[in-house]
């Protein structure tokens, strides 16, 4: 396997020595295995393609006009082996490559724990992951380090084969959070939260941005990541905690403002709530979290009277204009509820930690509850313990 | 005037509103202005208002309406492909600390309307063309079954591209991507006119494509002639009907999407918004469930060409035609069910990335079946290289690659670090170019004898072929390459100077197309000038298999004198072979269509109504709706809809078509 790799390589880094061809030669174990994912399928196909192309010129060239002496058969339009063949051969590169997609798919998605560190290397379950809480912001990128009490903005590290948990959400519109050396993209969106799991395997500076327009600055909305060894990382971390600045939901308002070809900042030390208020879009003070009405709503919700529970909104997001002719914007007010689901956590997708090659078992079966059927006509669904 | 009465009469359209601040526009208003200019006056001088008014812009006749379109088109076509050279330009320059020559607020709008204009109003019109104007000749009918529907729709379309061209001029278009995706599109972060004018011009031309889509599915349901069972219908009549199903299917997604935003961007609802409970996924699923059957819609006529043509000119029957039909229903019906693969990195689970990643790849057998089948038909074929031919051999070479790259962003794991890259542009450019472009540049060339008695010109087509061939490889593998750098799309500057030498490399093979299609208006301008030499009296030109090649060149008002009756799937190959004797005697008056200017007066209504609506005009968009319902109901009074053509006229046109056929021989 690795050989046809280095031979399907080959001719692509003769050709292409010089650049930087990140996607192809990536720093991350997940990068790498996206990479190899991406040759494999390109090999497979192209030995269906390689001989489509042939027959093409051949055709073209041997029954062109001129050439009297090439068989001419005009009525000639069917042939059943030949339907069976023109049928099959797709169909069975599409049935390999369907089972690897399903494998592939279900190993790298990004919302499962890592398994591995590198080809050769099982994760060690003692050790805790990195944590990092992403944000994209209009029109740069803020990281915080829960574990840390640190946060910085355009500026990301982690130390060399530990794995890093990203948290990923956005402030306003659409991202994409992307760094190519480590591991495939995820979208950044306003009030939801996506997951990332990776690693980077070789200490380097590499390049990282939105890989989803986002408006007027986007172009300049990318940052640094560096893979630093423990020391590195541990001076890293020392030198933003010294570097002093303090990021509370005041300066988190001020910074959420859109700015453009941000320089790196750095906080030594943060409001710890802050990543769950910017998740539920409730910094402002006075807003509903998203979650409690969630909390809310799961018991029914308020009712008619829910709909008094709002405030007109005043300045919201630096761009927001009402609808010429709805109404005038609100936002729902806090109330004194205690915030439910404060503190739970979602299920997470948790890879064995075995280098073994997996042969399909290792895909844990999810659990499945089955519907009562009192809760499915009230439209209850009965809670996961997954 | 009191700032409230400017209000009430203006909306906020106002002299700031005017890009005046922006010297590219400035000048590109000029040229346009000053060209605008001599072309009416010369439409004054030389009295042909009412000519066009009489014989096109009122027109109910499916061959003008279908001419119409591709003049759409290919004038659209100009517009879009300014927007692409701005882009490479940009692109090219904007290295080492320089900013380029666009600033962002221009830059993003360029790249939202080259999406939208090359989709909508370039591509769409395009393969409406040609299906309107071949596929009741090819089923040997005398027009579409609704010929005033067929007019009102085409001039909706039109509507929609004025409204995008004014955007140009008035405001400013969308700077949000050809997709629009909320919250960026939204009241909050997009507040100005823009999307405004992107959900109106798309509204406008989106009812003109469903209208016509029910129109030709009924036309070749019930008009096709006695003897065309189904199985009998040529296979580009086969890829419209399905590519028909498409559009009514899946073009009341985008209406209702678009609705549902706008809602939210006039009277303040919050279906995509992000309080509320709204959710821009949702609309993201939405707009990509009309997306990708979009993608579809576009090539599938594109292969049914590409049938006509191999088969034409290898001088053969179609190898597999049953296989071909059911290629064609098969990638109809899946290609409902793929839209996810264009968000795998939203963070679907990845059970259900791996589905939509797999019916994806499934779509491919059909494609590929294709491909082998034409491939069969060039086997023991007696390959003649006209025009379309070239261009059906560029495109078997281009589109396999597109298609494996397409595949290859299947795969959820590839796509994750592919996906909305350069290599992704690359990909659907590829299959676009490839596929659509090059099919409705192999259907002009095929057909233009068809629509106007004189074939086109071979040199001026070749040259323009190598350009658009050469200059699409280089524009678009460097992308490629790119992609594979990490490079995503939609940037405005870089600052890896190593990138450089592929952007500069892009822009050279953007400006070689630029020439392919300077030559292929040079080729339509020559051979005008040459159309005695390049005259085709016989009808049938490239020695074709089917009924539209049994008419004459151009057909006849009424295509054809008697109803033609189909033994075989090749008709007109089968009535050639069994000699077939055109009637000479016995013609009888023909039922036809009258003309109207309704649509035209309605499309124009609906086009102020959208102008009114995206700049708060609400006097003229209310007044323009009263007027558009005013002229329906009036319509339905109108009792002059139909004629007879009298038989001495029918006499008297084929008579000297029988004396053009004798001088032939």
């Amino acid at each position: 396997m690795s050989r046809l790799k280095i031979l399907a390589l080959l001719p692509l880094a003769a050709a292409l020595s010089g650049c930087n061809y990140v996607v192809l030669a990536p720093a991350g174990d997940i990068a790498a295995q996206q990479r190899d994912l991406v040759i494999i399928s390109t090999v497979l196909m192209l030995l269906i393609v390689v001989p489509v192309m042939a027959l093409t010129v051949l055709f073209a060239w041997r029954y062109r006009q001129s050439n009297t002496s090439a068989r001419y058969e005009p009525d000639w339009d069917h042939s059943t082996k030949l339907e069976l063949v023109i049928w099959s051969a797709p169909l069975l590169i599409i049935i390999c490559l369907g089972a690897l997609t399903w494998m592939g798919t279900h190993l790298l998605d990004p919302y499962r724990t890592l398994g591995r560190i590198k080809a050769e290397q099982a994760v060690d379950q003692s050790k805790a992951p990195l944590e990092v809480d992403v944000v994209a912001l209009d029109w740069k990128w803020l990281f915080i380090y829960p574990d840390y009490g640190i946060a910085t903005v355009n500026d990301l590290a982690a130390p060399v084969d530990r794995p890093i948990k990203f948290r990923i959400t956005a402030s306003s519109v659409m991202n994409s959070f992307y760094i190519p050396a480590l591991a495939g993209q995820i979208y950044a969106m306003p009030g939801m939260e996506t997951k990332l799991h990776a690693v980077v395997n070789h200490p380097g500076t590499y390049k990282g941005f939105s890989a989803n327009y986002s408006g007027a600055g986007f172009s300049g909305m990318h940052f640094n990541f560096q893979g630093l060894d423990d020391k590195g990382f541990d001076a890293w971390i020392a030198s933003a905690k010294s570097a002093g600045g303090s990021l509370g939901r005041a300066e988190y308002l001020q910074l959420e403002k859109p700015s453009q070809n941000e320089p790196v900042r750095r906080y030594g030390t943060i409001d710890s709530d802050l990543y769950r208020l910017i998740l539920n879009m409730c910094v402002e003070t006075g807003k509903m979290c998203q979650s409690e009405m969630m909390a809310i709503d799961a018991k029914g919700g308020n009712g008619h009277e829910g709909l008094n529970n709002t405030l007109p909104l005043a300045y919201d997001k630096y761009a927001r204009r009402g609808s010429p002719l709805g109404p005038e914007p609100t936002f729902v007010a806090g109330t004194c509820t205690p915030d439910a689901p404060q503190g739970k956590t979602t299920a997470s997708i948790t890879a064995p930690t075995d280098t073994a090659p997996l042969l399909g078992a290792g895909l844990r079966r999810p659990t499945f509850t089955p519907l009562k059927s009192s809760s499915f006509f009230l439209g209850q669904r009965p809670k996961s313990d997954s | 005037m009191s700032p409230d009465l400017l209000k009430l009469i203006f909306g906020r359209l106002g002299l700031e509103s005017l890009p005046l601040h922006e010297p590219i526009v400035v000048g590109t208003f000029a040229v346009v202005a000053l060209g605008g200019a001599t072309l009416l006056a010369g439409l004054t001088y030389f009295r042909l208002w009412g000519y066009l008014w009489r014989e096109w812009f009122t027109t109910v006749d499916h061959k003008r309406i279908g001419i119409m379109y591709m003049i759409l088109g290919i004038v659209m076509l100009l517009r879009g492909f300014a927007d692409a050279l701005m882009m490479r330009g940009q692109q090219m320059l904007a290295f080492n600390g320089s900013e380029g020559y666009l600033n962002a607020h221009h830059y993003d709008q360029v790249f939202t309307a080259h999406g939208v204009i090359m989709i909508f109003f370039v591509a769409m019109p395009l393969v409406t063309g040609l299906m309107n104007y071949v596929v009741p000749l090819q089923i040997g009918a005398r027009d579409v079954s609704f010929p005033f529907l067929n007019n009102f729709s085409f001039w909706m379309t039109v509507g929609g591209a004025v409204l995008v061209m004014a955007s140009l001029f008035i405001g400013e278009f969308a700077r949000t991507g050809w997709l629009a995706y909320p919250p960026l599109s939204n009241i909050g972060y997009s507040p100005d006119v823009g999307v405004d004018y992107y959900i109106w011009a798309l509204q406008v031309a989106g009812v003109g494509t469903t209208l016509s889509g029910i129109n030709l599915i009924c036309t070749i349901v019930k008009l096709r002639c006695p003897g065309m069972t189904m199985m009998k219908m040529p296979v580009f009549t086969w890829t419209s009907l399905c590519t028909n199903i498409l559009i009514v299917a899946s073009f009341p997604v985008l209406t209702v999407v678009l609705a549902l935003l706008s809602l939210d961007r006039y009277v303040g609802t919050n279906f995509f918004t992000n309080d509320f409970g709204g959710s821009p996924m949702m609309y993201v699923n939405l707009i990509w469930i009309w997306g990708h059957p979009e993608v579809y819609i576009l090539v599938l006529p594109a292969f049914g060409v590409f049938s006509e043509v191999t088969s034409t000119f290898s001088g053969k029957r179609l190898f597999g035609y049953t296989s071909m039909v059911y290629a064609t229903v098969v990638i109809t019906i899946l290609s409902y069910l793929v839209w996810l693969h264009h968000f795998f990195t939203m963070g679907s689970g990845a059970s259900v990335n791996s589905f939509f990643g797999i019916t994806t790849m499934i779509i491919s057998i059909p494609t590929g079946a294709k491909m082998f089948n034409w491939l069969f038909t060039m086997y023991r074929g007696r390959i003649r290289y006209e025009l379309p031919m070239l261009w059906t051999i560029a495109f078997m070479l281009t589109f396999v690659l597109g298609g494996m790259t397409g595949v290859l962003l299947a795969v959820p794991p590839a796509d994750f670090v592919l996906h909305n890259s350069l290599f992704l542009i690359a990909h659907f450019h590829n299959v676009i170019i490839g596929g659509v472009v090059f099919g409705a540049f192999a259907g002009i060339n095929y057909w233009f004898p068809k629509a106007f008695g004189f074939k086109l010109d071979v040199f001026w087509g070749k040259l323009s072929f190598w350009f658009w061939v050469v200059g699409f490889y280089l524009a678009f593998m460097p992308l490629y390459v790119l992609g594979l750098m990490g490079v995503t799309r939609r940037l405005r500057v870089f600052d890896d100077p190593s990138l450089q030498i592929w952007f500069v490399i892009a822009a050279i093979g953007a400006f070689l197309v630029f020439l392919g299609i300077l030559c292929m208006l040079m080729q339509f301008a020559v051979s005008f000038l040459k159309r005695e030499q390049l005259k085709d009296v016989t009808g049938d030109p490239w020695d074709a298999r089917t009924l539209e090649w049994a008419t004459s060149s151009p057909p006849p008002d009424y295509n054809f004198a008697f109803t033609p009756v189909v033994h075989d799937n090749d008709a007109w190959w089968d009535m050639k072979k069994r000699g077939y004797q055109r009637p000479l005697t016995g013609f009888r008056p023909i039922h036809m269509p009258s003309s109207t200017g309704t649509g035209i007066i309605l499309a124009g209504f609906a086009t102020a109504m959208g102008f009114g609506l995206i700049w708060y005009i609400w006097w003229l968009a209310a007044g323009s709706f009263i007027a558009m319902l005013v002229v329906g109901i009036g319509h339905t009074f109108n009792y002059h809809r139909d004629f007879d053509i009298p038989a001495e006229d029918v006499i008297r046109t084929e008579d000297a078509r029988t004396k053009l056929l004798a001088g032939a021989k």
